[in-house]
């Protein structure tokens, strides 16, 4: 078995380095995700209902009920999800992601990312900034309305500039910034900046109002994670070809929803098996603390997943600043996810080790077999619904998901 | 050389101890001016057997 298990992770391994993530547009949610429907509310991590979701997931929600105009406020907007008429679904069945609660409501606009060897496709929001935004669970007014002028204003710019453009290939943009003391997740400063100086010269020669052009330049130069949005999808389409390999242990999806952690394994197909989200450890804004913070939340980890954020932080020393530790623990984490890896990555490289590639595809069996477990690194949100975003740090996903994983793997594929 | 006359010239000569599991013996032997390598090894699934043996069911 282990010999047939070895040459399914190759085939696993093959098909993730061999994607070619790649930005083809900007359209809406309704119009390109898969079995999108008007009363759906996409979330992130694995399914939960409403009665299960944590505070940030429930503020989140509720905005984009607000934000589609299906409830004028908090207690309609309660109402409503707890009526049973909205369609709950997890961002990963529709082949999409979405950072922290991850809502995706129909009206808002989203990048499509194809991976240009296989076909297919992944879908993501735009990203709001930090801070009180949506996706950590804010849904005042001020949050509403900057939704509101990303659908009316920003994405139709973009989606002008970027037809201009033509498409935009993420895998060599991802390996520049990693090259520029980004990972991906949580330091996108590098990315961003490329992203820009990409679509900078077709914004201003779109014939649209030049102050409109220059209010979304100032907020792109604004928001150091509007590439966050990018390489989520652009990994998400890296890794989903891999779903379904017979007897491939290599982790596909990790995710989210703030109440559990869940992943799920290439062999097993889309079974998600799950555990308890744990606390972050990390820094915090002005004014909050570890008691006002949230459980794990988020897709974004589907980065770790395909060989960057948590598992390229060596690339990034600087974010020890965003979310705590040392540089020196940053190349820690990365030297020893080499130990539940596969693979080392043919484009996405650490300066600092030589360019040696990052540690990519997980394996479960060594994540059992060593008890290490992936390094992640996240934002925080505030715990109660409406607060937005509290703080950013590191944190270890349970060991529990990955067990539960490997019984099901022996049972399916063991002696 | 016998196995006795082996290990008498271990007492002769500048001990090199390479340690696994527990640090605190490395440790200690640091104190002591003794040069030490510390094996970063843990137990395959921490020492958890139940785990160990559905490990086992792969390797067959």
């Amino acid at each position: 078995m282990k010999a047939n298990i070895k040459k399914a992770n190759q085939e696993a391994v093959s098909r993730i380095l061999g994607a070619k993530p790649t930005l083809v547009g900007i359209s809406t949610a309704g119009d390109a995700i898969p079995g999108m429907k008007r009363t759906m509310v996409l979330h992130a991590g694995p399914p939960v209902p409403w009665e299960k979701m944590c505070g940030p997931m429930r503020g989140a929600v509720i905005g984009g009920l607000i934000l589609e105009g299906m409830a004028q406020g908090r207690e309609e907007a309660e109402a409503l999800a707890a009526s049973g008429d909205i369609l709950f679904d997890s961002c990963h069945h529709h082949a999409a992601v979405g950072p922290m609660a991850g809502v995706v409501t129909w009206s808002m606009p989203v990048w499509v990312m194809e991976n240009k060897t296989f076909g297919n496709q992944a879908f993501c929001t735009l990203n709001e900034g930090l801070g009180k935004v949506l996706r950590y669970g804010a849904f005042s007014r001020d949050v509403i309305a900057r939704l509101r002028w990303m659908a009316e204003d920003l994405a139709p710019i973009l989606a002008k500039a970027l037809e201009a453009h033509g498409e935009i290939d993420m895998k060599s943009m991802i390996a520049q910034a990693l090259h520029m003391g980004d990972e991906g997740h949580n330091r996108n400063r590098a990315g961003t900046s490329l992203f820009i100086r990409e679509l900078a010269p077709h914004l201003v020669a779109l014939d649209v109002d030049r102050k409109k052009i220059a209010r979304v330049l100032a907020f792109l130069h604004g928001n150091d994670h509007f590439f966050l949005n990018l390489t989520m999808p652009a990994c998400k389409c890296t890794v989903d070809p891999a779903l379904g390999i017979k007897a491939a242990s290599v982790i596909v999806a990790m995710a989210r929803n703030g109440t559990e952690f869940g992943i799920r394994v290439a062999g097993l197909g889309e079974r998600w098996f799950t555990g308890p989200a744990n606390m972050v450890d990390g820094l915090y804004l002005p004014g909050f603390s570890a008691k006002d913070a949230a459980p794990d939340i988020g897709d974004s980890v589907i980065t770790e997943t395909a060989g960057i954020g948590g598992f390229a932080m060596a690339a990034a020393p600087a974010i020890v600043k965003f979310v705590g530790g040392t540089p020196g623990d940053a190349l820690r984490l990365t030297r020893q996810m080499y130990e539940i890896t596969v693979a080392e990555n043919d484009a996405y490289q650490v300066p600092f080790l030589d360019f040696r590639g990052t540690p990519t595809a997980i394996d479960l069996i060594k994540v059992v077999e060593t008890g290490i477990l992936p390094a992640i690194n996240t934002g925080i949100a505030h715990k109660k619904p409406g607060l937005g975003m509290v703080g950013a740090g590191l944190v270890k996903p349970p060991e529990s998901c990955f067990h539960r994983a490997f019984e099901a793997f022996v049972e399916k594929y063991g002696a | 050389m016998t196995k006795v006359k082996k290990i008498l010239r271990l007492f002769q000569e500048d001990l090199v101890v390479v340690n696994l599991g527990l640090e605190a013996f490395a440790e200690a032997l640091r104190k002591e001016d003794v040069k030490v390598l510390q094996m970063n090894w843990r137990p395959p699934a921490g020492g958890d057997q139940r785990l160990i043996a559905l490990l086992d069911r792969l390797e067959k």
